[in-house]
């Protein structure tokens, strides 16, 4: 049960993910396909996005001014003369990375929304054509005509 | 100039898409020509690239993009890294799809005369998508890449006929179902190593004990998404009417390169991310692997036996093709993964080519079954001169380089003692033979012969009053495809030999990776 | 032994593959047009005739392409045996060119062109074949070889050459693909990269009993082009060919090329000494000798003339490899003298075949009564060659024949020595009858041979001088002879 409760949001993503799944699969209908699909990718994006929570007090990747520039004069006074990439490298303030949660997989999920949208557009582009072509968006239906020679 | 040729190869034909969108809705007679140069211009980059690769001391090229500089030897923005595989991949890609063009001309006016502006941007934006899957070291980076090139690639098929629009559907969501899957799997490997860098990723992963679930369940999302992708049996169910019904010049861009390049990213993830000690010896899979394989092989051929209509044989084809291709990835030896990249070349080339000749037969016949062949050695002669010779390589017969691909494959096994692979393969062999011959065969016979009348009495009767042989005048002429489409046909057919011929040069540069990859000998 | 790196095997070999373009350039003028084919086999006899002198003072001539897998250079070497069977492919053609020249032009066959290219094709493949210094170059001209011949058996392109061309290929490339290479393959990795025939490989270690048995079997096999049953049937298929191609490729070229092959296995790849040790080649010895039965009984059943002599063919290529499998020296020398000796014999035997087919239209044996009378150099020549493939005294068979059963007897292998005996017996059964009644046989009711003549000059010609051959190989074996002593000598 604990291994449950700890790790609800695998639970989560893996449950939304077997939704999306079996519509994919096992609809009839094309519209209900995408419906599926789109379950599907946001549950990969629930993962990815729980995936960058880090424990609790953990705050969203913002520097305040102080935190920045705070350290900022001390450090520039002790690095004179460096050489840039150095010194660039010496500016870093001192952070602790538990207090900030990691931005990175939610930027990524950033693009992975994208590539979904455009998916789900390219998709809907084609199921208005075959519903041009056929008539029709019901997968057996489809079938059926073109079995008769319409295809 | 020079550095900046690994990007180049990716931002020619980006800009050239850009350039259709912008000026070829308006005239779209300059479609063609922009493309054929934004594809010459990426292929010379990549030979470029694949010079700068040889040149340089460590065998790789390493570009940061937009020059975010390194911390501690760490690339902060996605790095691109070629080594000899992505190379000759790249190189491969990118002469394909300048090929393709070339050979696209008369065919996209053909056949969607009022989508010309679309097909052309939508083709761009796929080999960027390509070749940006062979060039990046970035595990996300490759995700959306993957996805660029497949949403693209339904939108070239369903360009087609009405079946077409269907295929392109269910490839769809076959499609998005495989691409989650890695996206997944690289969800697993940034948990545990923090990085999407797939250099740093190893790196980082040899610290980790070696049966961490998460790690494994990492692979097996990565493995199960690029197989839906490369049309791996039993997950191939997309490809045939995906590739068969979608328009020529898509068709024979797509089925050789498509699925080559979801097997590179395997072959990448098992060399590059993962390690060979990891994937051959402590998960312990090779045996199944190569088992799923062999039957992936032995039922695309029976596929492809009983197929009437050539480019949906053709698919088949490839379908047993990726069985030999991952069989000998996964052969635990590095002369089947030798054999798997150096295949991974040469089916890419023969594909094309049948392909290309395909299209002109279809496109010249109107008949798109087998029986579009008939005396066709009389009637199309330079064509049937591509088509024998990617045929006799299909069958794998020297010189051509499907034979050495399959020498490579079945030493390969033979050091790995999987025999029932190597008989697979060898049943596949056969299975080529009968089919290609059957069409040899037709295309042998003529005009009556080919309903298998007697030639002797009423022809030599004509050539003792005439004078002349009967066979030198065929009875009907097809007029012959134009040059643009026979051009490149003979040039991909006189790389077939060129390949088979240099094949130890090939394979050297490819044992340069897997021997830096430090493939387990004899690991089983 | 003395190496001589020399680029005429290499000249020997492409000098028929060039005469292609000439063929193809004169297609309009056919004078020219052959021409060009009996040139070219000038050059290749004479081309090969310069390295005889070299090969019999044991000198050895080689010529390297490229290194094509790591390992194996696609490599020329000749050696006694491969200038052996050289000399008595080209030699043929020349002979086969002219006889090609009548017969076609007597029947007035369609694509001629096409005909003399694919014939100039398979003189290089065999000659390839002949000249290959290893075991992966000899397989490629072998593939070379069966797809350059196939246009050649469907010649005639009706239903009858079209499923008679679709045996052809399935036997061959199948048991090609499917057996010698991966056989092949197998002794590759075995061997530690390298397939040359000179570098013996010592397998004893390497390989057991069952593997050396199964790897014997997939090469015998394989290597279908030599006929051993059950893997025979596409050479009475083949027979659907024009007569010269049925008399240089399928009684010379390639099923010598099949026979030639396995003699390179067991003295090559796997090597007499150790398939002595293990014992295994006595199942190819059987099932040689059965296939030499059989084949035998088979032909005294057929009609046809040509399939007849296909049959006879199957067998006096058992009769090759079952005495390579005796390993016994002498029998070894007996099989390689029996290339030349059987190829005079069968080869006359085709030749008269078809000048029969072009002089009267006749294929069955049935219509033959009374034919030797109007065709007396045809049936003459036929009766000397008859006699050389049963191999009886004052023609060239006996000698090989001779050797071949003298290394039964060595051997000590009594029931396989009964073979030879009672197949000569057989072969004797089903020739002599041909003879007997074409000479003194009454023609069938209603059948006149009276306005019958013989063929034109160009076929009867070569078939006087491949008979006369024959009988004068029986009195000057020696180079035959000499060549097949330089391999014995050089194994032992």
């Amino acid at each position: 049960m604990e291994f449950i409760v700890n790790n609800f949001n695998y639970w989560i993503y893996v449950i939304l993910m077997m939704i999306g799944l079996f519509a994919m699969i096992a609809k009839n209908n094309l519209i209900k396909k995408l419906v599926g699909m789109t379950i599907f990718q946001t549950a990969i994006i629930l993962f990815y996005v729980s995936i960058g929570v880090k424990g609790e007090g953990a705050t969203i990747p913002i520097l305040s001014y102080e935190q920045v520039h705070g350290t900022h004069h001390v450090e520039e006074a002790d690095h004179a003369g460096e050489d840039d990439s150095h010194h660039a490298q010496a500016d870093l303030p001192e952070i602790d990375a538990r207090t900030i949660t990691n931005p990175i997989p939610h930027v990524l999920m950033l693009t992975a929304i994208v590539v979904g949208v455009a998916t789900l557009g390219v998709a809907l582009a084609i199921s208005q054509r075959i519903f041009h072509f056929y008539g029709s968006l019901d997968e057996d239906v489809i079938l059926a005509k073109i079995q008769k020679g319409d295809g | 100039m020079v550095e900046q040729f690994p990007i180049l190869i990716e931002l020619c034909p980006l800009f050239g898409a850009i350039l259709i969108a912008i000026l070829g809705f308006r005239m779209p007679k300059l479609c063609y020509p922009i493309t054929v140069l934004a594809m010459a211009l990426s292929c010379a980059a990549a030979i470029g690239t694949f010079m700068m690769m040889l040149a340089s001391p460590s065998g790789t090229v390493i570009y940061d993009l937009s020059g975010w500089g390194r911390v501690n030897d760490t690339a902060i923005s996605i790095e691109y890294r070629v080594d000899a595989l992505s190379a000759l991949m790249l190189v491969l890609i990118s002469s394909v799809a300048f090929l393709n063009v070339i050979y696209s001309k008369v065919r996209v006016a053909q056949e969607t005369p009022s989508k010309i502006p679309h097909f052309y941007i939508l083709y761009l934006l796929l080999v960027a998508g390509l070749e940006g899957i062979t060039i990046t070291n970035d595990a996300f980076n490759l995700y959306v890449l993957v996805e660029i090139s497949s949403l693209t690639g339904y939108a070239l098929i369903a360009i087609g006929s009405k079946r077409a629009v269907i295929s392109s559907f269910n490839y769809v969501i076959m499609g998005t179902i495989g691409a989650s899957f890695f996206l997944l799997g690289v969800g697993y490997l940034y948990i545990k190593t923090g990085t999407l860098n797939m250099s740093d990723i190893r790196s980082i992963m040899e610290a980790i004990p070696d049966d961490s679930k998460a790690i494994k369940v990492g692979f097996m999302l990565i493995m199960i998404g690029v197989w839906v992708k490369m049309a791996f049996f039993p997950l191939h169910g997309w490809l045939p009417n995906a590739y068969a019904y979608a328009p020529t010049a898509t068709g024979a861009l797509m089925a050789p390169l498509v699925t080559k390049v979801m097997i590179y990213i395997m072959i990448r993830m098992m060399l590059s991310v993962f390690g060979p000690e990891y994937v051959y010896e402590t998960l312990g899979w090779t045996d199944v692997v190569v088992t799923l394989s062999t039957i992936a092989i032995v039922a695309g051929s029976f596929f492809a036996l009983s197929r009437s209509d050539l480019r949906k044989m053709l698919t088949y084809i490839i379908v047993a093709e990726v069985g030999y291709m991952v069989g000998g990835a996964w052969l635990a030896n590095s002369q089947g993964m030798t054999g798997a990249i150096y295949h991974l070349l040469s089916d890419a080339l023969m594909t094309f080519c049948l392909f290309m000749v395909v299209g002109i037969v279809v496109s010249r016949t109107g008949d798109p079954k087998l029986t579009a062949f008939q005396g066709l050695y009389r009637k199309m002669p330079i064509t049937m001169v591509g088509f024998t010779i990617a045929a006799l390589s299909m069958i794998g017969l020297p010189p051509t380089c499907g034979f050495f691909s399959k020498w490579y494959l079945l030493r390969g096994g033979i050091e790995a003692g999987q025999y029932h692979y190597v008989g697979a393969l060898l049943f596949s062999s056969l299975v080529n033979a009968v089919l290609f011959f059957r069409l040899i065969e037709m295309a042998y016979y003529h005009g009556a012969h080919a309903h298998g009348e007697p030639i002797r009495d009423e022809d030599h009767e004509q050539y003792r009053m005439h004078g002349a042989d009967p066979d030198s005048q065929p009875k009907e002429t097809l007029a012959n495809a134009p040059w643009s489409m026979l051009g490149p046909m003979l040039v991909v057919a006189i790389g077939l030999i060129a390949l088979g011929v240099f094949n130890s040069t090939v394979t050297e540069w490819i044992g340069q990776v897997v021997a830096n990859l430090n493939v387990l000998e004899g690991a089983n | 032994m003395e190496i001589v790196t020399s680029i005429i095997p290499l000249l020997a070999c492409l000098a028929s593959l060039l005469a292609v373009i000439p063929i193809v350039v004169f297609r309009k003028s056919p004078n020219l047009r052959e021409a060009a084919t009996v040139v070219a086999g000038v050059a290749k006899l004479s081309l090969v005739l310069t390295m005889l002198p070299g090969i019999l003072s044991g000198k050895v001539y080689e010529f390297t392409f490229i290194e094509i897998i790591e390992g194996i250079p696609l490599q020329f070497r000749v050696d006694g045996l491969g200038m052996l069977f050289a000399l008595v492919a080209s030699s043929l053609w020349i002979l086969t060119s002219f006889y090609a020249v009548g017969y076609m032009r007597g029947l007035k066959e369609h694509a001629q062109t096409r005909f003399y290219s694919f014939f100039a094709i398979s003189l290089s493949a065999t000659l390839g074949v002949a000249f290959s210094a290893n075991l992966f170059t000899l397989y490629v001209f072998y593939e070379m070889l069966s797809l350059a011949t196939f246009p050649l058996v469907t010649h005639n392109q009706d239903k009858e050459a079209r499923s008679g061309g679709r045996t052809y290929l399935s036997y061959l490339l199948g048991t090609s693909v499917g057996f010698v290479l991966p056989a092949m393959i197998f002794c590759y990795v075995k061997s530690g990269s390298s397939l040359s025939f000179t570098e013996l490989h010592d397998w004893s270690g390497v390989l057991d009993p069952s593997a050396a048995l199964l790897l014997l079997l997939l090469f015998v096999f394989g290597f279908a082009k030599a006929g051993i049953m059950p893997f025979h049937s596409w050479l009475p298929n083949a027979m659907v060919a024009p007569t010269p191609v049925s008399a240089l490729l399928h009684a010379v070229a390639v099923v010598k090329v099949g026979v030639f092959s396995v003699i390179r296995v067991f003295t090559g790849v796997l090597g007499t000494d150790f398939l002595s040790t293990v014992d295994v080649a006595t199942v190819v010895s059987w099932a040689a000798g059965a296939t030499v039965i059989i084949s035998s009984l088979i032909a005294m059943t057929q009609d046809n003339l040509k399939r007849l002599l296909a049959f006879s063919t199957v067998g006096q290529l058992s009769y090759i490899t079952l005495g390579v499998s005796l390993l016994a020296t002498q029998a070894v020398q007996g099989s390689m003298l029996h290339i030349p000796m059987h190829a005079f014999g069968k080869i006359t035997l085709f030749f008269c075949a078809g000048a029969i087919y072009v002089a009267t239209g006749k294929k069955y044996i049935s219509q033959m009564r009374g034919l030797g009378r109007a065709m007396p150099w045809t049936f003459g020549a036929f009766a000397i060659a008859a006699m050389s493939v049963i191999g009886l005294p004052l023609t060239g068979g006996l000698l090989s024949k001779m050797y071949m059963i003298w290394g039964a007897a060595n051997a000590q292998q009594h029931a396989l020595l009964a073979v030879y005996l009672v197949s000569s017996v057989l072969n004797g059964v089903y020739f002599f009858p041909i003879v007997y009644r074409a000479f003194l046989g009454k023609p069938a009711d209603g059948e006149m041979h009276d306005r019958v003549k013989e063929a034109p000059l160009a076929c009867v010609i070569p078939l006087v001088i491949t008979a006369t051959v024959s009988v004068l190989l029986f009195f000057f074996p020696g180079v035959f002879f000499e060549l097949t002593t330089l391999m014995i000598s050089s194994k032992s």
